[in-house]
């Protein structure tokens, strides 16, 4: 019978397999971060051990850094927790890229842009959005920190056995919509539990005509909806985007590294354990409106009223969830006011988001009263953008151009709202707190974002 | 690892859904470098409403806690675990729970046990009535125990045993490093190298 793509990558790496027990999976590339890292490094050090292959590691400092400057981190216990990360890589020889380095960003934006990412590799790290990386054919999830150190010092992971779904969108996206309306619009549909226990494959046209960007947005938010890895099959969009990075295949090696991408695709006659139909064409411009991705309804909608929920735990969620965004049901989603834009994150900081972005808000102002921040995924992405004047179109406009880094996304670095505050952010998660202790998120992609940031209310560019 | 075999504790109703890693731990407080000293960060910003169940003092000293479907989805954070493990928790009953949480909880000995709905629902009606209500957690028989209930739980061998024996995994995957260097002999060769090879 024949294979899915997941389960091709997952036989690929099976270092052992015995009846009763998980699987062991080689690991390709493992990705770090401050944040998850520190009490691995520590377990080895108190155990002896050494970490296996450090050319296949890669760290970078991302969630806790600054950016409004690169020279400074004021907080101390940051401050502390980076100069952690700077020594355990030192001391056991892994790649670091810290604030202030060219190639610095958020983890899952720079794996891909330096070619690292490739179709059928596992990737690893200690960050839920791992996810992210399935965009290109990788079998890449988040784990915790007992298991970045057991891929430190074996290279390896113990794996239960996965069950496969794929999500099938059908039609095309209309003009306008983009790859977060339809993750926000699937993750409405199948509720934030829906993946769980599976490796999702997105199928159809809808998805596989998504650029390598808008399918990083897609696989980003597989977690979201509690699926373990988001994938898509490898295509000639995945290749066309690897050629020429720095640690792609090349030559000759290139050509056998294309055979072997070319058959990773879902056979024909393989079958998944779990299949969901997405209808794309009929997904318009999306936002959230409550405490989890889940929560969400088109824009063109309203605040739901909790009485319409028929289960009795979603809707004391949908209670809870409007006195937390001190909402009330029926509210038309345009009239809601925000403070705060925040345009960045690994769902949607890459240079296409911020393109997008900046078409919208080219000869136009932030409305008065409202915050913008533009953080690009990374240092790369920065350098980008500025080669292309897209700066100058956020500044001009009213909008402040950050350095690289998660900034905004969760509430960790200096860059949190304020109690009460209320954000559109093109980010991924819209929990209580996220952004800031207090803070109300609102999901958005990015061209939402920047009508939202001329209008002062959640808008699409069609309503300027 | 500690090991877990049975566990009698009090528990707390923690009556809601979704309760996601940054309600369990915000991001605030991952910033140490130690794997203690998180109880304070537990819940930390329903902690400061004085109706919050854990600060009623008929639920002080619990060591099971009882929430709603998808606990512990979102982030990765183990420091979730280990505030749950600081903070006094055994072992977190839930209908369902975050892919990755499970895993981690499962790593550091802290028992997710699975339990429908309508498990919970009583658990949490028993338990407003009668904080005192003993609940076991006995991972031998993979069942809960309350007042006159029990229900079955389900949990694979491996994670059982590990957790019986307080074994850990980095020592059991070093048994078959034989394994591990004959596939990286088998390694295609274009695969990527973040710096060259030592
Ligand atoms: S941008 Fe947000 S979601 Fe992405 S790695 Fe950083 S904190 Fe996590």
């Amino acid at each position: 019978m024949g294979r899915t793509l997941a389960e091709k990558v997952w036989d690929d790496h099976l270092v052992r397999s015995a009846p009763g027990e998980p699987d062991l999976l080689y690991i390709d590339l493992h990705l770090l971060h401050e944040v998850t890292s520190p009490q691995a490094f520590d377990g080895l050090r108190l155990a002896g051990r050494k970490v296996r292959r450090p050319e296949l590691t890669l760290a970078t400092e991302d969630h806790n850094t600054p950016t409004d400057n690169l020279l400074q981190i004021v907080d101390p216990i940051s401050r502390k927790q980076i100069e952690t990360l700077r020594r355990n890589c030192e001391e056991f020889g892994i790649r670091l890229h810290p604030l202030g380095d060219a190639e610095q960003g958020i983890v899952h934006v720079i794996g891909p842009q330096l070619g690292l990412t490739q179709p059928g590799m596992t990737i690893v790290c200690g960050d839920s959005h791992t996810s992210t990386h399935g965009a290109f054919g990788a079998l890449a999830f988040g784990i915790g920190t007992s298991e970045v150190e057991h891929v430190l010092a074996t290279q390896t992971l113990p794996q239960a056995k996965l069950k496969t779904m794929s999500v099938t969108a059908t039609g095309q996206l209309r003009e306008g919509v983009t790859a977060k309306d339809l993750i926000l619009a699937l993750i409405s549909q199948v509720g934030t539990g829906g993946g769980r226990g599976h490796v999702v494959e997105y199928r159809g046209e809808a998805f596989s005509s998504l650029s390598m960007e808008g399918r990083m947005t897609v696989a980003n938010m597989s977690i979201e909806w509690g699926a373990k890895a988001g994938m898509f099959a490898p295509d000639d969009t995945t290749f066309a985007y690897l050629e020429g990075r720095p640690h792609a295949p090349r030559g000759a090696a290139w050509e056998r590294a294309l055979d072997y991408w070319r058959s990773l695709a879902t056979d024909p006659d393989a079958t998944f354990d779990t299949e969901v139909v997405l209808d794309a064409s009929a997904v318009s411009p999306f936002v959230t409106w409550g405490t989890n991705p889940g929560q969400g309804v088109p824009l063109d909608g309203a605040v739901p009223d909790p009485a319409s929920f028929t289960d009795p735990v979603e809707r004391a969620a949908a209670e809870r969830a409007l006195q937390y965004m001190d909402l009330e049901p029926g509210t038309p989603m345009r009239d809601i006011a925000v403070d705060v834009v925040f345009l960045g994150s690994c769902t949607n900081g890459r240079i296409e988001d911020l393109r997008a972005a900046a078409e919208v808000l080219r000869g136009r102002k932030v409305a008065p009263g409202v915050k913008m921040m533009v953080v690009p995924g990374s240092a790369k992405v920065r350098a980008q953008a500025e080669a292309e004047g897209l700066h100058e179109v956020f500044i001009k406009a009213g909008a402040e151009w950050r350095f690289a880094g998660c900034s905004m996304c969760l509430g960790m670095n200096p860059d949190k709202l304020t109690p009460g505050a209320r954000s559109a952010s093109t980010s991924n998660r819209n929990f209580e707190g996220r952004q800031g202790p207090g803070g109300r998120t609102h999901l958005v992609s990015p061209p939402v974002a920047a009508a939202t940031a001329i209008v002062g209310r959640l808008a699409a560019p069609s309503d300027l | 690892m500690e090991k877990f075999t049975v566990h009698t504790g009090r528990g707390a109703p923690l009556r809601r859904s979704n309760v996601d890693t940054d309600q369990i731990i915000p991001a605030e407080y991952l910033k140490r470098v130690t794997r203690t000293g998180f109880a304070d960060g537990l819940f930390a910003a329903w902690r400061s409403d004085p109706s919050f169940v854990l600060n009623l003092p008929q639920y002080a000293n619990v060591s099971v806690l009882v929430a709603g479907p998808d606990f512990g989805t979102g982030s990765s954070r183990e420091h979730a675990v280990w505030a749950l493990q600081d903070y006094g928790f055994r072992a977190v009953i839930s209908p369902r729970f975050g892919d990755i949480f499970r895993g981690n909880a499962l790593k550091g000995g802290l028992l997710p046990v699975e339990l429908p709905q309508d498990a919970v629902d009583w658990l949490w009606d028993q338990l407003e009535a009668n904080p005192d209500m003993p609940i076991t957690v006995d991972l031998h028989a993979r069942e809960v125990r309350a007042g006159e209930k029990t229900w079955p739980f389900p949990l694979d061998d491996f994670s059982r045993w590990r957790l019986l024996e307080g074994l850990d995994d980095i020592g059991l995957t070093l048994r078959h490093e034989a394994d591990i260097t004959a596939y990286e002999e088998r390694r295609a060769d274009w695969l990527p190298r973040t710096i060259p090879a030592l």
